[in-house]
């Protein structure tokens, strides 16, 4: 029996982090991830009517940003096979002489566990994020995300540095505590 | 009398200078003072000790969220969308 319903007003609110989040480990790129997330929202409009309600609207939305994720890989590889490549051998003189096998990357540099364990560690935090209200989950993301300025954030609010800490307290003590169920 | 009053603070300071301190925003004196509290006030050193974890989890998880403005343009985009 379909439980779920949908709301496409509130995708932006609701799953743009969480989808951004999702997208950027894959494709490393501010840019490409915001237009995949964009891009996946238009695809979902255009296929509500096939939103069953068996699954959760971010779910549905997932599977969709899937598609689109493989799409842009099809894409860049399509257009590789058309595009020159030079590579110097000697390019900057640091490096001159050197071997080039050491030059190569490093494959045991990069941790894929860790990598894998920090994607889902970063959506368990958009998790807890989306149970906070809207402001104060606005203002501790600009506030510890971001990196904005107390200043900044009260400006754009209209509150003042006192409000601010208080949201600030709440948050952080909401968010302490659906991680400590959910991931510590 | 007045140099004691400011040295010692309420829970409910000492938890609001342990929030700043996570953003690197709580003057010298605030820290000693937060210290202080910690020696002997066990409520604070568990807020303390959450707080500093959620700090370092949200650092090593190198989450990442959408600008305000640019979620502004998205929504813009996705009504103009919606109303076609």
């Amino acid at each position: 029996m379909p439980t779920n319903t949908i709301d496409p007003n509130s995708w932006v609110d609701k799953y743009s982090d969480y989808l951004f989040n999702y997208t950027i480990v894959r494709v490393d790129d501010r840019e490409i991830a915001q237009d995949l997330v964009q891009e996946t929202f238009f695809a979902g409009l255009k296929s509500m009517k096939n939103f069953k309600g068996e699954a959760s609207e971010r779910t549905w939305l997932i599977s969709i940003l899937k598609r689109k994720i493989i799409d842009h890989y099809r894409k860049i590889n399509s257009n590789k096979g058309k595009a020159e490549v030079r590579m110097n051998y000697t390019g900057d003189s640091e490096t001159e002489g050197d071997w080039l096998e050491e030059r190569v990357a490093d494959p045991f540099d990069k941790n894929a566990e860790g990598d894998l364990e920090n994607e889902e560690l970063g959506l368990a935090i958009h998790n807890c994020l989306g149970k906070l209200p809207e402001k104060q989950s606005l203002i501790f993301k600009m506030k510890t995300i971001q990196g904005f300025d107390t200043e900044a954030i009260c400006n754009e609010f209209d509150i003042t540095a006192s409000n601010l800490w208080v949201i600030i307290h709440r948050a952080r003590t909401a968010m302490a505590e659906c991680l400590e169920k959910n991931w510590f | 009398m007045k140099t004691t009053s400011k040295l010692f603070i309420s829970c409910e300071e000492a938890k609001h200078i342990c929030d700043k301190n996570q953003y690197g925003e709580a003057s010298l004196k605030e820290i000693i003072t937060l210290n202080i509290r910690l020696i002997y006030c066990k409520v604070t050193r568990i807020y303390s000790k959450k707080n500093v974890k959620l700090t370092k989890v949200i650092k090593t998880s190198n989450v990442q969220t959408i600008n305000h403005s640019d979620k502004k343009s998205m929504k813009q985009k996705l009504h103009k969308e919606l109303s076609k």
